[in-house]
């Protein structure tokens, strides 16, 4: 039996706005095995963010039922919900999201913040993520100061500083060119081929969804196209 | 980095605006000081009567002197232990801008109806044997660098001599301290001197001070007092020291009412100032916020750290305030000397109130934005629908 990450069980998703009841997706059930690299696709308003947030437990669903590694996730309480995120849950988005205020070291080292680790140990995990991305050297460099791509790479290391299972990438390559968006595909492909984490990008960006290992189209709610690649 | 690192780079991100809410909050805990201060001088006098301690004078007013003859008889009121007259002299120091707060008293009782003044062996009995003797308080003494044996000069600018003269001779006989800030500050002769030697107002006195056996007989003793002099050209009004001190500052008007009401008016200020600021920059990080929880920074975490900033910078400014209002005022002591503001002085409870106030502005301003990181919504916060 295969080591799931996440299964998703008739998870449903409803909005209601005045005196409407939008619903997001309905019924969806979903598998993704730990060390799965998916694609999430499908055209603005699919639903595809909406699905990515109620993963990582930043939203929460109408109905149904969210499993990872065997465990429920979507009756956790707040405070539950925010030492799972920290513990097993990497974000990457599409606009960076680092602190302005922060170096590239400070904004990957804000995870750990969270843990018990020693100064000493925070410092040592931060260089090596950061040399993971390939940015040591631009460690005491504040975003202001860095590339796009640069940014990218701050806030994957920042992701996954903390060692987590999954990693969480919406639109990761979405405000980038093509040259840099590659070398941020290339980490994600790495952390998924040589690391073990789970990989789920959200994307319009073909070119992302060709690195992942399937690809789901997901169109009203509803995943009308599953392709796994060879 | 730590959680204190974060907080300090918060705050350090619009520098200006930083700047410009310290600002705000160093005027009010200056001025907070600065009047608080006041108010503990003026009320020092107040604080520092011993219970025991009455003041007899004339009805109308303190300005209106008593015959001296009441003295004997007020000695003569069972319960009363030591009196002396205490009459007011308005001398100054070689130049009438050196003013000095002195009286003529009875050194042979002055002592025993002050008891809390210390002198080194020997002063006191000099100068209750010296007519033209002195006792200065330390800080008068300091100032002028008067020592013990000294022959100087004091003139009043209300009194003259038969001579036609304003200035007397004085041996310093004797430098005294007490706890009771202000009175570090008279100079006394003797009421004797006094009584000889001044051309009119003879045989009278601005008040007369005196002790009783017991704090219980007060009452009766005052009414046995002002009922003996009643219905004569001088009547009295008889009243514990405390009471009198009071009466004494509660002619610049209800200073304490008016004190409260300006600090209150500029902590409200303040509060509106620094709140919706406070506030503001938490909306300016809303999107941050939002990454912070995403990365697993849970509400309370992030409320403390909101408060923690606005706690921060309350201290920052109000510990600016504080300190710059007490270096100040040791200055404006030393200055002023003259004008008797010895008790006027940030105190370690005006302090210890300064940093709870400074507490209490921390969170009651951070107390809104931090409930409003507490319940932002991940996807609200970054706008992901």
């Amino acid at each position: 039996m295969a080591e799931f990450s996440f299964q998703l069980k008739k998870v449903s998703k409803r909005f209601i706005k005045g005196k409407d009841t939008i619903t997001i997706f309905d019924n969806l059930d979903l598998d993704i095995p730990a060390q799965d690299y998916v694609a999430i696709m499908g055209p603005s308003g699919s639903g595809k963010t909406t699905l990515l947030n109620v993963l990582g437990g930043i939203d929460r669903i109408t109905s149904g039922e969210i499993q990872f590694d065997g465990k429920r996730v979507d009756k956790l309480d707040e405070g539950q919900l925010s030492r799972w995120r920290a513990a097993n849950i990497g974000f990457i988005f599409q606009f960076y999201n680092l602190m302005p205020v922060l170096t590239a070291a400070q904004n990957v080292e804000l995870p750990l913040l969270l843990t018990k680790l020693s100064s000493r140990e925070r410092r040592r995990n931060v260089e090596t993520a950061l040399q993971l991305v390939g940015l040591a050297d631009r460690a005491k460099h504040y975003p202001r100061e860095m590339s796009g791509g640069q940014q990218q790479r701050v806030a994957i290391a920042r992701a996954i500083v903390s060692d987590p299972k999954v990693l969480l990438c919406d639109e990761p390559t979405g405000d980038l060119d093509r040259a840099t968006a590659d070398e941020v595909l290339d980490i994600l492909a790495l952390l998924n081929k040589q690391h073990g984490k789970t990989v789920i990008v959200v994307t319009h960006d073909p070119e992302a969804a060709r690195h992942a290992k399937r690809t789901l189209h997901l169109n009203k709610g509803v995943f009308v196209e599953r392709t796994a690649l060879a | 980095m730590n959680h204190a690192v974060l907080v300090a780079k918060n705050l350090g991100r619009r520098k200006l605006r930083t700047a410009l809410m310290l600002i705000a909050i160093f005027i009010a805990f200056l001025l907070f000081a600065a009047l608080e201060a006041f108010l503990h001088g003026i009320n020092a006098g107040e604080s520092n009567s011993a219970a025991n301690r009455l003041v007899s004078v004339n009805k109308i007013n303190f300005t209106v002197p008593l015959p001296i003859s009441y003295l004997e008889r007020i000695k003569g009121v069972k319960g009363v232990v030591h009196a002396l007259p205490q009459s007011w002299f308005g001398g100054y120091f070689q130049d009438p801008k050196n003013v000095l707060f002195m009286f003529a008293v009875d050194p042979a009782e002055y002592v025993n109806v002050y008891p809390n003044t210390s002198m080194p062996p020997g002063q006191n009995e000099a100068w209750i044997n010296d007519r033209i003797g002195l006792a200065v308080g330390r800080v008068t003494a300091e100032k002028y660098g008067w020592k013990v044996g000294q022959h100087i000069p004091v003139s009043s600018n209300i009194f003259s001599r038969a001579d036609g003269s304003h200035t007397w001779e004085f041996n310093i006989d004797a430098i005294f301290s007490t706890p009771d800030a202000n009175r570090e500050g008279l100079v006394l002769m003797s009421h004797k001197y006094f009584d000889d030697t001044v051309t009119f107002a003879k045989d009278t006195t601005s008040m007369i001070v005196f002790t009783t056996s017991s704090v219980a007989l007060n009452d009766s003793i005052e009414k046995t007092i002002d009922g003996m002099f009643a219905n004569s050209p001088y009547e009295t009004s008889t009243d514990t020291a405390a009471a009198f001190n009071k009466q004494f500052t509660s002619q610049l008007g209800n200073l304490t009412l008016i004190i409260t009401l300006v600090v209150s008016t500029a902590f409200a200020a303040i509060l509106l100032i620094v709140g919706n600021t406070m506030m503001m920059s938490v909306r300016e990080r809303t999107r941050e916020i939002g990454v912070l929880k995403t990365l697993g920074f849970s509400g309370p975490v992030i409320s403390m750290q909101v408060l923690a900033e606005s706690l921060l910078l309350s201290l920052i400014g109000a510990l600016l305030g504080l300190g710059f209002a007490a270096g100040a005022l040791s200055a404006a002591r030393k200055a002023l000397e003259g004008f008797n503001i010895i008790g006027v002085n940030v105190t370690v409870p005006i302090l210890a109130a300064g940093v709870g106030l400074a507490v209490l502005l921390g969170l009651v301003t951070g107390a809104v934005p931090a409930w409003a990181g507490l319940r932002l919504k991940i996807v609200a916060a970054l706008g992901r629908h």
